[in-house]
């Protein structure tokens, strides 16, 4: 497994009695993209969490570039922080500062770097997401949601991260913005030559962005395989998924009228 | 035996939340003593926390001190009320007074403020994004607003000294015919440093206090918009009774001999 950058070998976590992830295993080869896929609060955003040391896990390893990061004091921890870019699903953009400024904040606070140097790469990274300077000049709150996600594309790229987490990267979004910001996110993945890991439940997202998909159903990684086999991966979970049908295996608890 | 259940459940939650509570301080005070330093977001804060209630502080201040004016005249005797109002004023505003009410009255300004605004971050994951973006959270948001306050508590507390005293000075020789002089020169005579001191010691802790509550609930603020309106309230509620209980403790103390 010499070629993993990201690995999670048996990860648990519970809240209360509630148990969220429940023995997770999954991969990420070196440069590949990575979909988890699953409905909503199977623990997808949790487990990215996990990775990126926001949510410690209760049981469980993982490794990024073969060293576990569970075990690892704060300073290693931010290290390897460093290596990390993510897109939030509402952006989570600081309100209080300016476009730019967000966009180079990492570069800013994490690196100590000047503030003109960072603006001028901020404004860089604001063109390559199709965002021209003056836009940098505005404050989040006086963005549409597809600009925001697209500063929010912006400031994952920043700093040039080897690993970028998308989180629902099209959630709330119309088709037609959500497939620019599909295309923005291959191009600019493909130019940094990052490992990705996103999760979502926007099919037509899975199919422009994934090398690999999995499947997570109640906490557990229950089906994995390159993209093209998603329409014949003979798994009745994955198959209700990806084309939305309420009847199935995967029972919501919903009262029938 | 459900009796028992219930209060052993109240104990577990309560020392839960001390534990938190301890465990936030622990890594907040932590933060302070290490760098990289934002002394800019500190003086940005001292502004919002200091500057801004000065007004709130000073008319509370003003008005406590004629009152305290009026009942000290009223309730003692017409012997000596010229020397005993004017003491009785300057004490009990440096002491006490000043130092609890200005505390009280910045407490529901900015708590309340710095509990919105963290929690609000923190329910639109800007929290999480500082930390993919190689920034203590802590460093970056509770430092700065726990440091600010601490330092500009006392000084708010001194001006409403200042204010305190002259609004029982208006009353005295405005409405209790006092003569001004006479009225300077006992409060002179009286007032001993220790006196503002022991104030001006108060007040630190009470912004320490005032902050802490503010970014504590702010922190672990969960569930949207409702949550932050509990974090805002639990905020201003914990830390009030907080000030009061630790005013009657740092009294006992400082004036134990």
């Amino acid at each position: 497994m010499s070629d993993a950058k990201i690995e999670l070998r048996n990860v648990h976590k519970r809240f209360g009695s509630k148990v969220v992830l429940d023995g997770i295993n999954l991969t990420v080869p070196k440069g590949q993209s990575l979909v988890v896929i699953g409905g909503s609060g199977t623990g997808k955003s949790v487990m990215i969490k996990c990775v990126l040391g926001i949510i410690r896990p209760d049981r469980g390893e993982i490794f990024v570039d073969g060293k576990n990061v569970l075990k690892m004091d704060q300073g290693q921890r931010e290290a390897v922080l460093r290596k990390f870019g993510m897109l939030f699903q509402g952006a989570a953009l600081f309100d209080s500062l300016a476009v730019w400024e967000n966009v180079a904040f990492g570069l800013i606070q994490g690196r100590r770097m000047k503030r003109k140097a960072a603006r001028e790469i901020a404004i860089e990274k604001l063109a390559k997401v199709g965002l021209g300077p003056e836009v940098g000049e505005l404050y989040p709150a006086e963005l549409s949601g597809g600009m925001q996600k697209r500063v929010g594309l912006a400031r994952a790229i920043a700093a040039d991260p080897e690993i970028i987490f998308f989180d629902e990267p099209t959630t709330g979004l119309d088709p037609i913005t959500a497939d620019v910001i599909n295309e923005l996110i291959v191009d600019r993945v493909k130019d940094l030559g990052a490992t990705t890991l996103s999760i979502t439940h926007d099919m037509s997202s899975v199919r422009k962005i994934a090398d690999r998909v999995a499947m997570i159903y109640k906490g557990k990684i229950i089906w994995e395989g390159p993209r093209d086999r998603i329409d014949d991966s003979g798994n009745d979970y994955v198959d209700q998924f990806i084309h939305g049908r309420a009847e199935g295996p995967i029972g919501m608890d919903v009262l029938k009228p | 035996m459900n009796f028992l259940a219930i209060i052993g459940r109240v104990v577990l939650a309560l020392l839960a939340e001390i534990g938190r509570l301890s465990l936030f301080i622990w890594q907040s005070v932590s933060h302070v003593f290490r760098p990289p330093f934002f002394w800019r977001l500190v003086a940005q804060q001292m502004m919002r926390i200091g500057y801004f209630s000065l007004p709130v502080v000073a008319l509370t201040a003003f008005f406590t001190g004629g009152a305290l004016a009026l009942q000290i005249y009223y309730g003692g005797n017409e012997f000596n009320s010229e020397s005993i109002v004017a003491t009785i004023v300057a004490l009990g505003i440096t002491r006490e007074l000043g130092p609890v009410l200005g505390g009280l009255m910045v407490a529901g300004r900015v708590s309340a403020a710095i509990a919105a605004e963290l929690g609000t971050m923190r329910v639109t994951e800007q929290i999480d994004a500082l930390t993919t973006l190689s920034t203590n959270p802590y460093k970056y948001l509770v430092v700065p607003r726990v440091v600010a306050a601490v330092l500009t508590l006392p000084l708010l507390v001194f001006v409403a000294d200042i204010i305190g005293i002259m609004g029982g000075f208006v009353v005295g020789t405005q409405s209790l015919d006092f003569n001004a002089g006479v009225y300077i020169k006992n409060t002179a005579d009286f007032l001993k440093f220790d006196d503002v001191m022991s104030g001006l010691i108060k007040a630190g802790v009470f912004g320490f206090i005032i902050a802490t509550m503010g970014c504590f609930h702010g922190f672990n603020s969960k569930g949207g918009a409702q949550g932050v309106g509990r974090a805002t309230t639990n905020a201003v509620v914990t830390a009030s009774i907080l000030i009061l209980a630790a005013n009657y403790v740092m009294t006992s103390l400082l004036f134990a001999n």
